[in-house]
């Protein structure tokens, strides 16, 4: 039996403000021990990952780094290496290949240059500097070039896109893809909570229906069924059908998030903007959309690092992408063939540059739409 | 200019199969105030929300300053261009400032250019005594300046009637009387003002006249000195026996 100890004396008010206006913080010897031995479980589990990072680590870092073949070596340095270290030669060699595949050799510049156009397009559009009237302008202008760069015309020698692949295709279907796909979703989750039925119907179909399937055979049906459809003749280009489908599977799943954000705002701001006399588009674009993207923002993001990895599926219809410019590149050449995994570990790098820097900016949007509250 | 400010007749609202409104018939005079008081599920808020539309009612005539309340979408946006509502919730909008809470509605819905809707909103502001906290967002004001800034919000449409839905209900305590000083004073500067309240003295101080609703009618109508000293009805009765 233990008597309670007496309530120690609290200090006054006066003298804990006068000492210090910041709350007392551990050292740095008090920190580590709460993080990683605070309990006798604790320090089992940090020992045992201790343990595991000091097998596997050294040899890891020797096979990626310290022992392995950089810069644009012969193909005897790796059979050299082999075993030891990777051959990070082959990205070296067939680095044109991956980026450009099958776009014409001499004007490989204009990929490119179209890279860089439509990699900072999307870079300057999450600038919050950016966000005004001028934007879409930016975006006509930068796709104007971009397309006129990969197709040729005026002074540029014409390229069909059906020789277009590489980085340049994944980049435009993924940001055309989530540039389109946004705005459709948006009408398609505001039609499926719509009043008017028939609107709601068309809405609820689409989103069930495309939701339903897997992208490939939407990728398929695009590829195949248009030219069933189509009079004689009439041909759309490969690469519009695979973007189109891209765009109606995203927008369906996309749209299904952006219902999640809009089922969060209250109904009292519905309410309170009604009453004072906001017409419905100003009442969505003013007061519930920003709420509602608001909370949706996290998984708004992810659809959109779905949808950039999930372009590599075009290959299905023959178009080639960057991961699939990346496997024939090396798959084609006998001698290179064995450093399939190294090319492979470097399209893999490029994908997560990619979604880590969407994830981060998500991240950053997120806190920034906290502060504001 | 002679139609009164609201004008109800025969007012039937349904929910599914329950009935919430039963031919209800109410003419408020222009600068009337009014209290409407009965039990919770008596209907009162679903009748002050049919008279901007937030609810539909089913049966019977609503005339806002002589304009009807029917399916014309235009007639609606006139009538709740008119009539400013405060709610149990306050329902500011989290994501702007109170300023901008204020200046959203005159400015996207009046089309009144921005530097003079924000003199507007200060003044309001001003009036409601929380002009010094215009640039905050709503989640960091009190309760009582939340609900002190809906109603400079509504105020700023320069409605000619101001419903008011529970406005001190959600509030602590001692915040319900800076609410209720706010609406005193713009009942003394005229304001046709239609109050759905629990404030007894509040109805005492300001209305006109106390409506008290039960089940989905009015049962009894009268100036506040004879309903609290003289109620005609037997329900009325036994309600202000519950709550004074």
């Amino acid at each position: 039996m233990t008597t309670p100890a007496p309530a120690s004396p609290l200090p006054r008010p006066d003298r804990v403000s006068s000492r210090s206006s910041r709350p007392p913080r551990a050292g740095l010897p008090a920190r580590i021990r709460q993080a990683f031995f605070a309990s006798r479980r604790d320090t089992v589990l940090t020992l045992a990952l201790l343990a595991l990072i000091a097998t596997v680590a050294p040899g890891l870092l020797d096979w990626l780094v310290l022992d392995a073949v950089w810069g644009p070596q012969p193909v005897a340095a790796c059979e050299a290496a082999r075993g030891q270290g990777a051959c990070w030669a082959v990205v070296w060699e067939k680095f044109r290949v991956m980026m450009f595949a099958t776009y014409p050799f001499e004007e490989q510049w204009r990929p490119g240059l179209a890279i860089a156009v439509l990699i900072a397009l999307p870079v300057l559009s999450a600038w919050p500097r950016m966000w005004n009237p001028a934007l879409p302008g930016v975006w006509v202008i930068g796709s104007l070039l971009a397309f006129w760069l990969m197709g040729g015309g005026f002074g540029l020698a014409k390229v069909p896109a059906s020789q277009w692949g590489g980085l340049p295709v994944t980049l435009m279907l993924t940001i055309y893809g989530i540039g389109l796909a946004f705005p459709l979703a948006l009408l398609l989750a505001l039609g499926r909570r719509s009043g008017l039925p028939v609107l709601r119907a068309l809405s609820i179909t689409w989103i069930e229906v495309v939701r339903g399937v897997p992208l490939i055979t939407v990728l398929f049906m695009a590829s195949v069924m248009f030219a069933l459809f189509m009079p004689a003749g009439f041909t759309i280009d490969q690469l519009l059908r695979a973007q189109v489908a891209i765009i109606v599977f995203v927008a369906a799943y996309l749209a299904e998030v952006i219902r999640g954000g809009l089922q969060a705002v209250p109904k009292g701001q519905y309410e309170a903007a009604r009453a004072l006399g906001l017409p419905y588009w100003r009442m969505m674009g003013l007061v519930i959309l920003p709420q509602a993207l608001r909370v949706a923002i996290p998984p708004i993001v992810n659809s959109f690092i779905a949808l950039f990895k999930d372009t590599s599926l075009v290959v299905v219809i023959a178009i080639f992408d960057f991961a699939y410019a990346v496997k024939k590149s090396v798959e084609t050449d006998v001698v290179w063939k064995k450093y399939f995994l190294e090319a492979l570990l470097f399209s893999m790098l490029v994908y997560w540059i990619g979604c880590y820097a969407m994830s981060r900016y998500s991240r950053w949007l997120e806190q920034r739409s906290a502060q504001v509250r | 200019m002679d139609a009164p400010a609201v004008s109800i007749r025969g007012l039937e609202k349904w929910f599914g199969d329950f009935q919430a409104l039963r031919s209800v018939d109410l003419e408020v005079a222009r600068g009337e105030r009014i209290v409407v008081c009965g039990p919770s599920g008596s209907g009162k808020s679903t009748l002050i929300r049919c008279i901007n539309r937030l609810e539909v009612h089913e049966r019977g005539r609503i005339l806002v300053e002589g304009v009807e309340l029917d399916d014309d979408l235009r007639n609606i946006d006139t009538i709740r261009a008119r009539v400013g509502m405060v709610f149990q919730q306050f329902n500011l909008f989290p994501h702007l400032t109170v300023l901008e809470n204020c200046t959203l509605a005159p400015v996207w819905v009046r089309r009144l250019p921005r530097r003079d809707a924000d003199a507007r909103a200060l003044a309001l502001l001003e009036r409601v005594r929380i002009a010094d906290q215009a640039n905050k967002y709503p989640g960091q004001l009190s309760g009582g300046q939340q609900q002190r800034a809906a109603i400079a919000r509504a105020l700023c449409m320069e409605p000619s009637i101001m419903l008011f839905d529970e406005p001190t209900s959600a509030l602590d305590p001692e915040m319900v009387k800076e609410v209720l000083d706010t609406m005193m004073t713009l009942a003394e500067d005229g304001m046709t003002m239609i109050v759905v309240t629990h404030e007894m003295g509040f109805a005492r101080a300001v209305a006109d006249r106390v409506v008290f609703m039960d089940e989905g009618e009015i049962v009894e109508v009268a100036p506040p000195a004879q309903f609290f000293s003289a109620p005609q009805q037997e329900r009325t009765r036994r309600f202000l026996g519950q709550i004074l």
